[in-house]
């Protein structure tokens, strides 16, 4: 009884002196020397490379990146409990969101393809029987020239950002109708992939042998023609900051809008590099050439 | 004589240790009713907010059927009907049980008292490791195996209710038989005796006597099951196909309270209308668990009257 | 005679019954490790995860998964042991009993989603904690509580009288009984139970998203210092667990072995859960034999 009670005690000091003894020496140049990065999970990839290479080249930094969807990321650096929020839309689109008082930082642009069943026998359409087939007007892929097959829509979940970008650009703004919806690019690839009659839309990274992507009046879903906007359903990728982001905040964003992140990591992972752009787009939808 | 006096008033080392002891686990016990009403609290202050800050009607929260909490409705206000998720997830939860709950009663049977040796060696470890595997793993064999049985089978895209029913059958089913064979084991020894012992047959001792002393333990283990299912939100989001509509037949997409919940709250932003609606489907899934609870209990409860009868 | 009849008939329907649910559970089983097992290799076991390039591993997500296991016990462990003994050995027959019982039940059959969430508003960011270690535990409590206690209960209540009795006759308070004599009793029960919420935290994903969070990074394996944050011990960092893993490279993966790498995933978590429940069987009989001295 005694004999233990004093085991327990011993292992209690022991215990304390090593937590005391971690905490004395721990790297105190990491203490303030940290950033985090939430939101998108669509972005999480690149930010989430972008910054391993960053801390490797700056001793001592580390960049915290979260996924948990855009809609988390600008409501968290809106209440200012993180550096970096990161989203796939404009913060103008995100209802709840006062825009004005964040700093936007768009880092890569993202192109989005319709994507269609192989049996489905349509490698072409136009946007009007795009916005028929969305809208619900059209039920069977035999109506736009294809096989004798009932279409099934497989939407994005409601608020991702490549819905709305679907959406704003690919239907000119017609809501789609209601119909099955999955959260992810992945999952809706694979859906599309196995189900007959099946169309969906997602990012250029996703494209694959396993499904047909659709060309949209003629216009091929390359980089090329996004860059020129020949292809217009795209989007940006945002880091949104506050309006007056700390140094190291500042530091990270150059790192990642620079030519080592730019021309490698941006690329690998699918997307565009917003320095090749020939064209910039606003909030509101408006294109301008680049100068 | 005072050293007697004060060692026999006062309170003795194990009196303390009692004390302490009682203190601390009641402590412990208080502490999880604690995060129960912190839960409640906290999805309440959330949900509840749909209704009392956006100003939607509750009625219309509940029998609506158009779910798109962006955009205004016909009648001015946002369209949030929650009627399609809410059958969604009732059909889904009660379709399921209905299937698993004689496969795992029948296995609870056979594993206690028709081969205990082997339901011991092999059925006990299996179901119990089935318990463990995550839900993520079923759904991507429902995406793999069951979706296209269904399609193949019944017709439709294969996304849909039947689909989730599936899943959600599997992945019940260790858990209701696990928990029906400890219910079934808690039985005592000397019922089965005596029963046996007035020649009744095993089959018969098993019908009108175990499985009537088991019934309070197998009902609570069924409502697990149900309660598992209705909560259950990865596996079934991928399989029902997650379309905001009421479900027309069981091959047509549909959607659980789940499945949209998990789906939107990243896309959201906390605080907007959008963000407190899916709070109100929590909300919805906190609610219908309580009433599960209860519902059990008062089932139980009557069994248990039944048997001292 | 009728009644033989019936019973041969009716334990025939048993055996099939019973032999179909194992075939259609091995059948999973199988599916998942025939799938699975040939990904399986050292590299893949210890090597980090490779975000869109083949390869990758899961090494981080392995150590993620064991560690906030066991973080989760430790927090819930000590607590619902306390609670079991409260409600089995102190409780008084009553309203009030009868009513935590029922919290007790509701708290347990809340979806594990919303835990989650509650998780993120309490944990994450209510207090601050960030999708971190430290808030996915609190989660996994949260949600192991009631299963851990409702089980201690269960075993504490399978002892039988006598034993307390016994206790009692030879001048031990309650308490003493309960910690000397009735818990050790019930403690192959006990393991038992927590070998089982330990599987079930060990596959739980929807609680993790968005209280663990979904992202990795790198970790420096030759620093145990928990106040590092490049520490595996650091209870702070963000820590996608192997099951979570399984969900977003399932939903969100652009690398090209995406499939072999979940299919690889799903096999180790479950070859994992399957030690999990040999070690905990054999611990409980060392347990029983060691401290009934039998």
């Amino acid at each position: 009884m005694k004999k233990s009670r004093v085991i327990q005690l011993l292992g209690l000091i022991v215990i304390g002196v090593l937590v005391g003894f971690g905490y004395t020496n721990r790297e105190k140049t990491n203490a303030g020397q940290s950033i985090t990065a939430v939101g998108s999970t669509a972005l999480q990839p690149l930010v989430e490379a972008a910054g391993e290479q960053y801390s490797s080249n700056h001793a001592g930094v580390f960049i915290n990146v979260q996924g948990g969807g855009s809609g988390t990321g600008l409501s968290q650096i809106q209440s200012g409990a993180v550096a970096i929020g990161n989203s796939d839309i404009f913060a103008e689109e995100q209802s709840g969101i006062q825009a004005s008082k964040l700093k936007d930082h768009r880092v890569a642009v993202v192109g989005i393809a319709p994507i269609v069943n192989k049996q489905v026998g349509v490698s072409n359409l136009t946007q009007q029987q795009l916005i028929d087939i969305f809208t619900g007007k059209v039920k069977n892929w035999r109506e736009v020239g294809g096989n004798n097959l009932p279409i099934t829509l497989i939407n994005r979940a409601q608020g991702s950002g490549t819905r709305k970008t679907f959406e704003s650009y690919a239907l000119k703004g017609h809501a789609s109708a209601d119909s099955q919806e999955q959260d992810s690019s992945g999952l809706a690839r694979s859906i599309v992939a196995s189900t007959p009659g099946a169309i969906s839309y997602v990012a250029f990274s996703y494209l694959d042998q396993s499904v047909q992507a659709v060309r949209v009046d003629g216009v091929r879903p390359t980089e090329t023609n996004v860059r020129q906007n020949r292809w217009y359903i795209w989007s940006y990728e945002h880091l949104y900051t506050g309006q007056r982001p700390n140094q190291l905040t500042k530091q990270f964003i150059d790192y990642v809008l620079s030519p080592a992140v730019q021309q490698k990591l941006v690329k690998q992972l699918g997307y565009i590099s917003v320095h090749e752009m020939q064209v910039q787009r606003s909030a509101a939808g408006k294109v301008t050439a680049v100068k | 004589m005072d050293k007697i006096r004060e060692s026999l008033l006062k309170k003795s080392l194990a009196s303390k240790i009692e004390r302490r002891g009682k203190a601390v686990s009641l402590f412990c016990l208080a502490l999880i009713v604690g995060v129960v009403f912190l839960i409640f609290y906290f999805v309440a202050s959330r949900g509840l907010a749909t209704f009392f800050q956006n100003h939607i009607n509750l009625w219309q929260f509940l029998s609506g059927t158009e779910w798109n909490p962006g955009t205004t409705g016909a009648n001015g206000q946002p369209d949030v009907g929650a009627l399609p998720m809410i059958v969604g997830s009732f059909l889904i939860t009660i379709l399921s049980a209905l299937i698993a709950t004689p496969f795992a009663i029948g296995t609870a049977v056979f594993m206690t008292e028709i081969s205990p040796r082997r339901g011991a060696k092999v059925l006990r470890p299996v179901t119990e490791l089935l318990v463990g595997i995550p839900s993520v793993v079923y759904g991507f064999i429902g995406l793999q195996v069951v979706v296209p049985f269904v399609r193949h089978t019944f017709g439709g895209s294969g996304y849909g209710i039947l689909s989730g029913t599936f899943v959600l059958f599997v992945m019940i089913l260790p858990t209701v038989t696990s928990m029906s064979a400890d219910a079934l084991n808690a039985v005592p020894r000397y019922y089965r005796e005596a029963s046996l012992a007035l020649g009744a047959t095993r089959w018969q001792t098993i019908y009108k006597v175990v499985l009537r002393a088991a019934i309070p333990g197998m009902l609570t283990a069924i409502v697990f099951g149900m309660a598992r299912a209705f909560g259950e939100a990865l596996a079934v989001q991928m399989v029902i196909g997650n379309a905001t509509l009421l479900p027309h037949n069981l091959v047509s997409p549909a959607s659980t309270l789940t499945s949209i919940l998990t789906m939107g709250i990243g896309n959201t932003v906390m605080g907007s209308l959008q963000n407190n609606a899916l709070w109100s489907l929590a909300m919805i899934l906190l609610l219908m668990s309580l009433v599960f609870n209860l519902a059990i209990r008062y089932i139980g409860r009557k069994g248990k009257l039944n048997n001292e009868r | 005679m009728n009644a033989k009849r019936t019973d041969k008939i009716a334990t025939g329907i048993l055996y099939g019954v019973a032999a179909l649910v194992v075939i259609i559970l091995l059948a999973l089983l199988g599916f998942i490790l025939i799938e699975g097992v040939p990904k399986i290799s050292w590299h893949f076991l210890t090597a980090p995860a490779l975000a869109f390039e083949a390869g990758g591993g899961i090494g981080i997500q392995l150590f993620n998964s064991f560690y906030l296991l066991f973080l989760a016990l430790l927090i819930s462990l000590p607590i619902s042991l306390g609670a079991g003994i409260y409600l089995n050995e102190y409780a008084p027959q009553n309203t009030v009993t009868s009513l935590i019982r029922t919290t007790i039940e509701i708290l347990s059959s809340l979806p594990s989603v919303v835990v989650g969430l509650f998780g993120y508003l309490f944990f994450v960011v209510q207090f601050k904690l960030g999708f971190s270690i430290l808030s996915g535990a609190f989660a996994l409590t949260v949600f192991n509580l009631p299963i851990l206690t409702r089980s201690i209960e269960e075993a504490l209540a399978n002892i039988s009288d006598s034993q307390r009795e016994a206790g009692y006759a030879l001048g031990l308070s309650r308490w003493e009984t309960v910690t000397k004599i009735v818990v050790p009793a019930a403690l192959p029960s006990i393991i038992t139970g927590i070998v089982l919420s330990a599987g079930r935290i060990f596959g739980e994903a929807a609680a993790l998203i968005y209280t663990a969070g979904q992202s990795a990074p790198a970790l420096d394996f030759s620093d145990w210092n928990p106040f590092n944050i490049s520490s595996p011990l650091s209870p702070l960092r963000p820590a996608e667990t192997l099951a979570v893993h399984i969900w977003k490279i399932n939903s969100e993966g652009i690398m090209p072995d995406a499939k072999a790498v979940s299919a690889g995933s799903s096999a180790v978590l479950i070859i994992a859960v399957l030690l999990f429940n040999f070690l905990a069987r054999w611990l409980g009989k060392r347990l029983y034999k060691h401290l009934t001295a039998e």
